[in-house]
């Protein structure tokens, strides 16, 4: 009874959906976004030059198709994505395009890119929010429309996943006959604290992301389309409710708990059902996206424009005033900053990403990539680094992890490089979601071990 | 372009680091050793109020013995000094608590120079000790003086009047005479210094459990199986004006329960682990209690679970999110 009563209270409406909202284990960092959460998604305006990585997503890099000295106008296709994993790359600004240079991601890779020089020909402002997210969303008109035809508009607008993993989007939603899929969940639980990128857009564009899921449910012939939601966002839940009202797509509010946004622990909380270990979500008829990557699914099908821009939070307690922006890709990560009032004094760490599975890294010149959902600037006091000592065993690693693993184990057996033991221990059902690093008192860098074990696992060619 | 990002033109110092980048402070190493501390303050106040001057001398023997011990030990091995995680004062006040008031001065420097040093820096110190060290260093003494700490080891004459009787277990081992419940649970009994109130124990467990720092599988599991065989042998000599309420409340129970059990370092990884940790120690401290010669089961039925703590760890791997 108290559980009943308890998952009302949550606002989790029992009857909505199959599962009971929520997962086992995890951790409740601080949340932080009253940040930026508040701010309206702002233009960004026009950079002078933006730099275009060829490999933005997972798969293979796409091949240039424009020369230096070329003129090209927003929105033309400058690399194209030949390997069935890949995705094509479109230009956000209108220029002529220079030499090609070689960027550093914020993970540390190194990579060719596309650099190209504003003429200022473009859309900007209110003008590109109008065709980006404003305006009418048409969903009867695309009825007709068969799941080939919208994949393959996927396909040509070069979308991926935006949540961060950066997968190309056709490949997700390719249907495989063998795998036939019932349900498409799109997640909006955005459950990385301090970035608020998705929670804006569920509360300003609703009705894109709405005509989105259903394109990308046609697209992949589910049955049913869920959007997933952390209780606090309740203000996206509203502004969804009210979007898909008579649309056929269901909210499914969710308890806030990190990491609920991993797609296996969304599943679960919605669907009540585990994705088998080392499988994937179509092999139990769920296909995954996100409410970001559905809006340009549906720009990209119905207006036929390519995955230029994204939004972008810029927060945490270093950055002078936390915005969410609607950035061009290519965009160096230190114009944004700027753009923001620029970092405090006391700022010490700056990540693409959020805190718990984001990378630092310290070159303002980092280029904007279709995966980067946030720059988060923390100061020490919200680091809070912990002093290291040895393993106390107490197991909180193991109460935390999501995956239900022993992670204090993996990690010593990556240590000591006995990766049978590490394997035995499941190694490799890690996704890296920090959850034990962050709870562990003796500050041990597990992930960091775990990470270096299944590299070296990985290398040894199994 | 603007490149310049800062506020001023004092940057500020930016560092990378893998994932994640916040840490929870909620439990750290060294705050569960200060939780620890604080949980065993009503214990050491009951010690206190019934053992006076005696209880004094033998927390101060303790903990600066055990002070002492690591620092030299671990200066012999060559580490930095690592008395500031408490665990050393831990060890040293547990160990205190679980000798007799009585015990001469040299069984406490004895004792915790066994337990800093056969329980813990030949393993390796903090992280990598089987046994439990005040466990070890207990079972040291009472093997090296097995006199002084045996059952007429705690009667004493002297100007504390509690110490003038045997403990509860032995007299009633002895001659059968039952303590009343209320005088075992608020500590008007002899035993030793940490085990007299059932009540202090149960607070201080309490506040360890409820804080996360203890792990309240561990005290739940050994509460629990030794109320099953407590209770079997009630039911099965019902007769017995000793009952499964009055064990519970006696003896090393409770605080075995609450804060020897919960050595993170010497308990399973897992909640599964846990449990049958905590149940084990429950059971065999009964059956030591009922069967065999001594009073008292809690300090062999702890070593007896540290020894099978690595196969509990193998046995009880969980079944990972989504597996068979
Ligand atoms: S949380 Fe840290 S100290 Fe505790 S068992 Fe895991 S790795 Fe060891
Ligand atoms: S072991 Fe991996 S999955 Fe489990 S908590 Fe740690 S990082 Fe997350």
């Amino acid at each position: 009874m108290a559980w009943f009563r308890q998952k009302y209270k949550d606002n989790i409406d029992p009857h909505a959906f199959p599962g009971n909202g929520t997962f086992a284990h995890g951790i409740h960092p601080p949340q932080c976004k009253d940040l930026a959460a508040d701010s309206p998604i702002e233009i960004m305006p026009i950079p002078d030059k933006v730099v275009l990585p060829l490999l933005q997503h997972i798969g293979g890099p796409c091949a240039p198709v424009v020369k230096p000295k070329q003129t090209v106008r927003a929105g033309d296709l400058v690399g194209m994505g030949e390997a069935y994993v890949s995705a094509s790359l479109h230009t956000p600004i209108s220029g002529d395009v220079l030499k090609m240079a070689v960027t550093t991601l914020a993970n540390g890779r190194h990579m060719q890119a596309i650099v190209i020089r504003s003429n200022g020909e473009q859309r900007t402002g209110q003008a590109l929010w109008d065709i980006m997210f404003g305006g009418k969303w048409p969903q009867k008109e695309y009825q007709t429309l068969s799941p080939e035809e919208i994949n393959a508009a996927i396909h040509d607008a070069g979308i991926v996943g935006l949540g961060g993993a950066a997968f190309p989007t056709h490949v997700k939603i390719d249907s495989d006959d063998r795998k036939p899929i019932e349900i498409l969940m799109v997640n909006g639980c955005e459950c990385e604290p301090y970035l608020t990128t998705d929670y804006r857009l569920m509360v300003e564009a609703p009705d894109a992301i709405v005509a989105g899921t259903m394109l990308a449910a046609r697209a992949v012939r589910a049955k049913k389309a869920y959007i997933g939601i952390e209780n606090n966002k309740l203000e996206a839940v509203e502004s969804l409710r009210r979007a898909a009202s008579g649309a056929g797509v269901k909210i499914a509010v969710v308890k806030t708990k990190y990491p609920q946004g991993s797609e296996k622990h969304l599943i679960k909380g919605v669907l009540g059902k585990e994705v088998p270990l080392g499988g994937l979500p179509s092999d139990i008829g769920v296909a995954m996206t996100n409410v970001a990557t559905v809006t340009s699914v549906a720009r990209g099908v119905m207006r036929n424009i390519p995955l230029t821009h994204r939004v972008v939070s810029v927060t945490g307690g270093g950055i002078v005033q936390p915005k969410n922006l609607l950035v061009p890709l290519g965009i160096s990560m230190g114009a944004l900053i700027a753009y923001c009032g620029g970092l405090r004094k006391t700022a010490a760490r700056i990540i693409a990403g959020g805190p718990m599975m984001g990378f630092a890294f310290t070159n303002p010149d980092t280029p904007v990539t279709k995966g980067t959902s946030g720059i988060t600037v923390l100061t020490h006091e919200e680091i809070r680094r912990v002093e290291q000592t040895v393993c106390v065993r107490c197991g909180r690693c193991v109460d935390v992890c999501p995956m239900n693993l022993v992670p204090t184990k993996i990690a010593m057996a990556s240590r000591q490089n006995d990766f049978t033991l590490a394997r035995k221990y499941n190694i490799n059902a890690c996704f890296e979601c920090g959850s034990c690093a962050y709870i562990c008192p003796a500050g041990l860098p597990l992930v960091q071990l775990i990470r270096t074990g299944k590299a070296q696992i990985a290398g040894a060619g199994r | 372009m603007n490149t310049d990002i800062t506020e001023n033109n004092s940057g500020p110092l930016i560092h990378v680091a893998p994932s994640p980048h916040v840490y929870s402070t909620q439990l750290t190493t060294r705050n569960m050793m200060r939780d620890v501390l604080i949980s065993l303050v009503p214990v050491m106040l009951a010690a206190l109020y019934y053992f006076r001057w005696l209880a004094v001398k033998q927390l101060f023997i303790c903990v600066v013995s055990c002070l002492v011990a690591e620092a030299v030990f671990t200066r012999l091995r060559g580490r930095a000094i690592s008395l500031k995680d408490l665990s050393a004062a831990v060890t040293g006040i547990i160990l205190a608590l679980s000798l007799p008031a009585t015990a001469p001065w040299y069984v406490g420097v004895i004792g915790s120079t066994a337990a800093m040093g056969i329980g813990k820096m030949v393993f390796g110190g903090l992280g990598m000790n089987i046994f439990n060290p005040a466990m070890v260093g207990r079972a040291f003494v009472m093997i090296a003086f097995s006199g002084l700490l045996a059952a007429s080891g705690y009667v004493a004459g002297g100007g504390v009047d509690i110490i003038s009787q045997a403990t509860p277990l032995t007299i009633y081992k002895q001659s059968g005479m039952v303590t009343p419940l209320p005088a075992l649970i608020l500590g008007k009994v002899n035993g030793s210094l940490g085990e007299t109130s059932a009540l202090a124990c149960l607070i201080g467990g309490l506040f360890l459990c409820l804080r996360r720092t203890a792990s309240w599988e561990l005290s739940a599991g050994v509460l629990v199986g030794a109320s099953i065989i407590g209770g079997v042998a009630n039911v099965l000599n019902i007769s017995n004006p000793w009952s499964v309420v009055h064990h519970l409340n006696s003896g090393a129970l409770l605080f075995g329960a609450f804060f020897i059990a919960t050595d993170p370092v010497t308990s399973p990884l897992t909640p599964r682990g846990k449990w049958i940790f905590g149940l084990g120690v429950g059971a065999f401290l009964m059956v030591f209690r009922l069967f065999s010669g001594y009073p008292e089961g809690l300090m062999f039925a702890v070593l007896l679970m540290n020894a099978v703590t690595p196969l509990l760890n193998r046995w009880t791997i969980p079944r990972p999110f989504g597996g068979a």
